[in-house]
């Protein structure tokens, strides 16, 4: 918005007071096309089916242990990546609480670029599904994830091999209409 | 089919008739006023009474769905449920996207028919007008109702039982909090109507242009106390402790109330002294436009946000193509036509005007940068530039980068005069009270026990506020003794802000907090108070299942007040809702939130066990809502001032107001 108007005629101040208007109609109609679709937030992983990058994370209740990639295999697990600074996360808490309640698969949270006390007064709150929280303060090992925010979550399969990753926070449409086809072909697939 | 069960459809039937009313409201008398047309013009007025009882007609035929529980409509079904106590089922109407639209329409078409009522004393081309504009934004929200967010379509086979109005929505402050909000929303329809009206006409006579000041006023006044509602539900409802969040609704919020605080001030300007003429029709047309972006950017799933409702890009694009309109549209008016306008008296560099004009510009900056922060994840996104969050570590340091001088040059406005004054004058009548109040901040630095920065600053900056504005009254009261409704409320309204500030920064600088596991029966000393914990119980509510915790609140060693704070789980969705235990006071706050027990997870005895327990002193929180309040109150006395009702005298367009 300008300075109080008035005083000069229309003119240049006119056609940029137009550009920019158009030019925050544009962005709002990108938003508003982006809002439409499911995984707007989505990016190719170039990770779906390669293996899962090596990592030793602390636990979030047990700073003193690592967790290494290693210890994961033998049964597929789903990587859910939050943080208490994310409020999307606490809309997908509910939806990823019950999933796991279902104990389809092994749940593991992924704690990104948090401090420990926040994330811990997080899933005091609002509940904690997780059978493990792994912890990635600086986000170091998330950089080989391909994480670049949250709620993220990664499907990786016995062998440690990626296998699906969605980007945003979970509802029970992809759970039913992804997740869940994707992993009984996996499991029939063994 | 019995009667009764046609209702939805006569809901409908009503919507649609509201429509054509709305579409003949705006048509006929706007190309009435162009043409001189009297009996076109004439139309206005019943066109805006059927248009508000045909939406009354739609609302309360969905507010009985809603109490009959008629899970045959889909919005009823999606949004109520048998266990959904009756109250609950009143306000469940308002609960989700459809519903909540109609009640804007609803007070949209009330406002609507009050303006008609209450401007039989303006000429007819304006009325017309302004009834005209407002029939446009009817339609555009009638037919964004009928054609995509349909309240009334029935689900088939009706649900045996509904899905349950969101948890987060079932609690008091939700009941009136977005129709407050909506009053504020909807109330800057009218001088964004005269705004666009003066355009057309291309001028603006102080006369109208009083009448528009109280509508101005109490749509802000609303706005107020809607966003401080908001605030306090989050206060107490989210566990937290926290009062504001920087999220982008309520910033959505926010930045109509800051141009409009702007607006308030930029009327009274040109009202009194007939400078700002462009201006003031652009903060007008602004107002509104911000009221409508946040509307947008809420329902149209843009921003991902607490408050999002579901995503619909049909209805984005609706709702961003009627906003492109009606922005567009007056906006391009306004380059036309509004540098026709007339200038007011000039005025020196040192005067009342200059003042409310750097009050103005510091009001819009601010309003512009949360405008910015709002967007520019968006933005970033766009252009690929990664995914950015803004937090509240911008938005703080800006707000207050901007609010400083605001808070510094407040007192001087009401005691400068008009025109031109001389600098020393207020300075001196302000010196002592400026020493007083910096005495006030060193004192309130050695004693504060924490925080001694932001106690300083909220002291010293409330208290000349508050002195300030007491030396004006007391200015007035020596002098003339005439105190009209209008210095009432602006006196009113300037210690709301000195009310609100002290309170913000002193629970923010004094703020105590503690989280713990706690044993039932175990007592912890936190900041004087002693906090006896006894333990969790399960009860049952209409609607959920609740960990009741209470803690025996201490001080001395007598006991103040048992606290219950609550986690309820609903019975359907399973979703969990903090209740936190509050001991009010005036000058503090105890808050106690459960957090959740720590037993081990398959014990079934865990809720009897040790529990996490957050604690927090929140002192003055109160003021902030109370200083909120107090602007709201001024908002509203300011209205009432007979003088905006007057009769308008014939040559009245440049009398000059003291």
């Amino acid at each position: 918005m300008n300075a109080p108007a008035g005083r000069r005629g229309p003119g240049l101040a006119v056609i940029i007071g137009a550009l920019c208007f158009l030019g925050f109609l544009a962005l709002l109609f990108y938003g508003v096309n982006q809002s439409g679709r499911g995984d707007r937030e989505a990016l190719p992983s170039p990770l779906i089916g390669k293996p899962a990058p090596e990592f030793a994370l602390p636990l979030l209740h047990e700073p003193g242990r690592l967790v290494t990639s290693q210890e994961l295999l033998d049964a597929p697990y789903l990587l859910n990546v939050w943080g208490s600074w994310c409020p999307e996360c606490r809309v997908e808490h509910p939806v990823m609480t019950r999933f796991a309640l279902t104990k389809r698969v092994r749940v593991l949270g992924y704690n990104l670029k948090d401090e420990p006390e926040d994330a811990l007064r997080w899933l005091e709150q609002f509940g904690n599904p997780y059978m493990l929280v792994l912890t990635d303060r600086d986000g170091r090992a998330a950089i080989d994830w391909g994480i670049y925010g949250a709620p993220e979550t990664f499907l990786v399969d016995a062998k440690g091999i990626v296998r699906w990753k969605h980007v945003g926070a979970l509802d029970d449409t992809i759970i039913d209409g992804e997740l869940l086809p994707l992993l009984e072909q996996l499991e029939a697939g063994k | 089919m019995a009667p009764m069960q046609m209702l939805p459809e006569l809901g409908q039937v009503a919507l649609a008739l509201a429509l054509l009313v709305a579409l003949l409201q705006a048509a006929l008398p706007l190309a009435g006023a162009q043409r001189g047309k009297a009996s076109w013009m004439a139309v206005a007025r019943p066109a805006a009474f059927a248009q508000a009882l045909l939406v009354l007609c739609a609302f309360v035929v969905l507010t009985v769905a809603f109490v009959m529980q008629d899970f045959s409509v889909r919005y009823v079904a999606e949004n109520s449920n048998s266990l959904l106590p009756v109250i609950y089922r009143y306000t469940a109407v308002w609960g989700s996207h459809e519903g909540s639209l109609l009640l804007w329409a609803l007070i949209l078409a009330a406002w609507t028919a009050v303006v008609a009522e209450f401007s039989r004393k303006l000429p007819d081309e304006v009325v017309a007008r302004v009834l005209g504009i407002m029939g446009l934004v009817s339609v555009g929200f009638l037919s964004f109702l009928i054609f995509t967010s349909n309240p009334f379509v029935r689900l088939l086979p009706a649900a045996i039982e509904g899905r349950d109005l969101n948890p987060l929505l079932q609690d008091p402050g939700m009941i009136i909090h977005p129709p407050m909000l909506y009053l504020g929303y909807v109330g800057f329809v009218v001088p964004f109507a005269f705004a666009v009206a003066a355009l057309i006409d291309g001028r603006m006579d102080a006369r109208w242009l009083r009448w528009t000041r109280p509508w101005t006023n109490i749509a802000w006044g609303f706005l107020t106390l809607g966003i401080a509602l908001g605030s306090w539900w989050a206060y107490y409802e989210l566990g937290w402790g926290g009062w504001w969040f920087w999220d982008p609704v309520e910033n959505a919020s926010f930045m109509p109330w800051l141009v409009g605080a702007a607006l308030l001030h930029s009327q009274a300007v040109t009202e009194k002294r007939g400078s700002f003429r462009g201006w003031t029709v652009l903060l007008a047309i602004a107002a509104f436009s911000l009221s409508l972006l946040g509307t947008f950017l809420v329902r149209s799933g843009v921003l991902t946000s607490v408050h999002a409702f579901a995503a619909d890009p049909a209805r984005g694009l609706f709702i961003l193509i009627f906003l492109s309109i009606v922005i567009g549209g007056s906006l391009l008016l306004y380059a036309l036509r509004a540098p026709r306008f007339e200038q007011g008296a000039p005025f020196a560099a040192s005067s009342r005007e200059t003042l409310l004009l750097a009050n103005n510009l510091l009001l819009v900056s601010a309003c512009g940068m949360v405008l910015l922060g709002t967007l520019y994840p968006l933005l970033a996104d766009a252009l690929d530039l990664g995914k950015i969050s803004v937090g509240p570590p911008y938005f703080g340091f800006l707000f207050v980068l901007l609010m400083t001088p605001l808070v510094l040059l407040l007192p001087f406005g009401p005691l400068t005069r008009w025109q031109r004054e001389q600098p020393s004058k207020p300075l001196a009548m302000l010196a002592p009270w400026a020493i007083l109040a910096l005495v006030l901040g060193v004192v309130a630095f050695f004693v504060a026990p924490q925080g001694p920065w932001k106690t300083a600053a909220g002291v010293a900056g409330s208290a000349w506020i508050l002195l300030g504005t007491g030396r004006f009254a007391w200015t007035r009261l020596r002098g003339s003794g005439r105190f009209t409704p209008e210095m009432i409320g602006m006196t009113l309204a300037h210690t709301g802000i000195a009310v609100f500030l002290a309170g913000a920064l002193l629970v923010e600088a004094q703020n105590v907090q503690s989280e713990l596991a706690m044993k039932p029966g175990q007592t912890v000393e936190l900041a004087g108070y002693a906090f006896r914990f006894e333990g969790v119980e399960e009860t049952q509510g209409p609607n959920y299942i609740s960990d009741l915790g209470r803690v025996q609140l201490l001080r001395d060693g007598k006991p103040l007040a048992l606290l219950h704070p609550e986690k309820r789980a609903y019975a359907s969705g399973g979703q969990v809702m903090t209740e936190a235990g509050i001991h009010a006071g005036l000058f503090g706050d105890v808050y106690v939130a459960l957090g959740e027990p720590l037993g081990a997870a398959d014990d079934p005895d865990r809720a009897a066990g040790d529990w996490a327990v957050r604690l927090h002193i929140k002192p003055f929180v109160r003021w902030i809502w109370l200083g909120a309040a107090l602007m709201a109150l001024g908002a509203f006395v300011t209205a009432v001032d007979r003088r905006f009702r007057a009769k308008p005298a014939a040559t009245d367009t440049t009398r000059r107001h003291a």
